[in-house]
């Protein structure tokens, strides 16, 4: 019995065995070394970017349109076939999507319909750029006969951004305390008097993050475009700009770098979008945590 | 208030009521919309030319005399694109998210993080001209190729563009685990490390499954950036070689396409669509079970 006892009694070693050491350096090894590869690898695109495209950086360059008899190049039509494009689809989207997810959250009764509508967009969340494209070219160029627009481009861009208006309109709403709602039928407001009084103004925040993640992602968008806005560098009014095809920076940019090989023009445009991307991402963000502050006081 | 008034808003109720019903069926008929144009495009093709035929033939000629639409080549390329990214991108993003997670401080992370995002943000063309003027030479220069457009430069501008989704979604799953399944590994005497790697990683799986499927599903889908790197020939994938993705395949032929050929490009969208159908099952599944929301 005692020897039995004795022979169970281990002495605590003093240091940690060798190889647990050693899995845990190795592990942390390669944690340093992935995040340290990742941050460079963000550090160097930025970078790379930036200090090529600042020395083609010029007042003429940005404020022109591009010209074969002078044998200049201007970036504006591009600029602002971005921004008429990304207008545009940002305000038919908004109501879609702000709608449907108020009717996810605050109307609907039946269980099935409101699974099969998020399953839904999940899905077209989940849909390449290029079927976009594709389905868009067929359906607003050809079969509405809208040609190769815009305004196509902009509805295109409308189905594929519906997702993230939805997600984010939802989340907030959701942070709605449910106090509020019952305050109001309380106080005797139907249904859409208590959504347009109490539950909207509260969630302004999160629509606002939802309208400028879309915007980003418009910006960023190309493959979807490439078919359905087409190529154009003329410079336009919103109106005709608006029915007639033009590049946006992103298919402006592919189009000069792989087509025409202009790459000082090309690094000015991948500058324009860093830029932009840096924008949008600071003022989600930050309209991302002032709508947590806002939750976490009202708790 | 009279009995008008009261009438008028009940109009206004219902109306609203019915309005914001048709917005959320409007979704159903997007998705119903996309299917049915890709499926009406797409059958055609299929049907003429043989699916079998199709799906396996190894040659893609479509403007020859005799055309020719086996589309294996591209099925097989973004299969294997798709794996090389995640093969480069799973471990760099993984660890960088347990790194972020776990060991970070606080300062660091919010420096990171944003820059993450900006890496998710970035739009693809830009990946693709940097992969163009970076990558493509340095890997012509490295290896001694005629063209360094190839496989592997895709492959490389992928892993690059999934980083931030798999770190992302990893960080998501990693912090869903509950703290007291690491207190009770730290009071068992497990190390820090230990205790991540072995508790919190395998807790975590099916969010960081997760991770690796939404990956697969951007890489798949992932088309100009592709473009500008692979090179664009037909060939039957090798890593040094020029290839052709569904994607690519699809964009680089449409703007000058016709007939038959025209179908089938509709065709490849098909494959491709079906393709990205079911990762998003298997996605929507993992996500359930990991209990990690979508971002």
């Amino acid at each position: 019995m005692s020897d039995q006892v004795q022979s169970e009694v281990r002495v605590i070693p003093d240091s940690v065995p060798f190889r647990r050491e050693l899995y845990s350096r190795i592990l942390k090894g390669c944690m340093f070394l992935c995040i340290g590869i990742t941050a460079a690898l963000v550090a160097f695109l930025i970078l790379y970017i930036l200090v090529r495209a600042v020395p083609y950086f010029s007042w003429e360059i940005l404020t022109t349109k591009p010209s074969y008899l002078k044998g200049t190049i201007g970036v504006l039509p591009d600029i602002l076939n971005t921004v008429y494009l990304v207008l545009t689809a940002l305000v038919i989207v908004l109501p879609l999507g702000v709608g449907a997810a108020i009717y996810l959250n605050e109307y609907a009764r039946s269980k099935k319909l409101v699974k099969i509508i998020e399953y839904a967009v999940e899905t077209l969340a989940g849909i390449p750029s290029i079927i976009y494209g594709l389905v868009g070219m067929l359906f607003f160029c050809q079969f509405l006969g809208l040609q190769t627009s815009l305004l196509a481009g902009a509805l295109t861009l409308v189905i594929m951004s519906i997702p993230v208006i939805i997600r984010t309109t939802q989340e907030s709403l959701k942070t709605v305390p449910s106090g509020y709602r019952e305050g109001a039928y309380g106080l005797g407001a139907a249904r859409w008097h208590m959504i347009r009084t109490v539950v909207l103004p509260c969630c302004i925040d999160g629509i606002v993050t939802g309208c400028i993640l879309a915007a980003g992602r418009m910006l960023g968008e190309s493959a979807a475009l490439l078919f359905t806005a087409g190529f154009a560098h003329a410079l336009h009014g919103y109106i005709d700009g608006i029915t007639s095809s033009g590049a946006t920076l992103t298919v402006a940019l592919y189009v000069y770098a792989k087509e025409q090989g202009e790459f000082e023009v090309a690094f000015v445009i991948a500058a324009i979008l860093l830029v932009l991307c840096f924008i949008t991402n600071y003022f989600a963000a930050a309209f991302g945590r002032h709508m947590h502050k806002i939750h976490a006081d009202s708790k | 208030m009279n009995l008008l008034d009261k009438n008028n808003k009940d109009t206004v109720e219902s109306i609203a009521g019915t309005i914001f019903l048709v917005l959320g069926i409007v979704n159903i008929a997007f998705v119903l919309l996309i299917c049915i144009y890709l499926i009406i495009a797409g059958l055609p093709a299929i049907g003429k030319i043989g699916i079998i035929d199709f799906l396996f033939g190894t040659k893609w000629a479509s403007t020859a005399a005799e055309p020719k639409f086996g589309i294996l080549p591209f099925i097989l390329t973004s299969i294997y694109g798709t794996a090389g990214a995640i093969v480069i991108g799973l471990p760099l993003g993984f660890f960088s998210a347990l790194y972020l997670a776990k060991i970070a401080s606080h300062k660091v992370r919010i420096t990171v993080e944003p820059l993450i995002d900006l890496l998710a943000g970035i739009p693809s063309v830009v990946y693709g001209f940097i992969g163009m003027l970076v990558l493509v030479p340095a890997i012509r220069s490295i290896f001694d190729l005629p063209d360094g457009a190839s496989l592997f430069a895709a492959i490389i501008v992928l892993a690059v563009m999934i980083l931030p989704s798999i770190i992302k979604v990893s960080i998501t799953a990693l912090e869903a685990v509950p703290e007291e399944y690491e207190l009770g590994s730290l009071a068992l005497g497990a190390n820090e490390i230990e205790t991540y790697c072995r508790v919190v990683v395998p807790a975590a799986k099916s969010g960081i499954a997760a991770a690796v499927v939404l990956g697969v599903g951007r890489a798949i889908g992932e088309a100009m950036a592709v473009m500008m790197v692979a090179g664009n020939a037909a060939n039957m994938p090798s890593l040094f070689e020029s290839v052709r993705f569904l994607t690519t395949a699809v964009a680089s032929e449409m703007s000058y396409s016709s007939g038959l050929q025209r179908e089938a490009l509709f065709s490849i969208a098909l494959v491709l669509f079906v393709f990205i159908m079911l990762i998003n099952a298997v996605l929507n599944v993992l996500l359930k079970r990991g209990g990690v929301k979508r971002k």
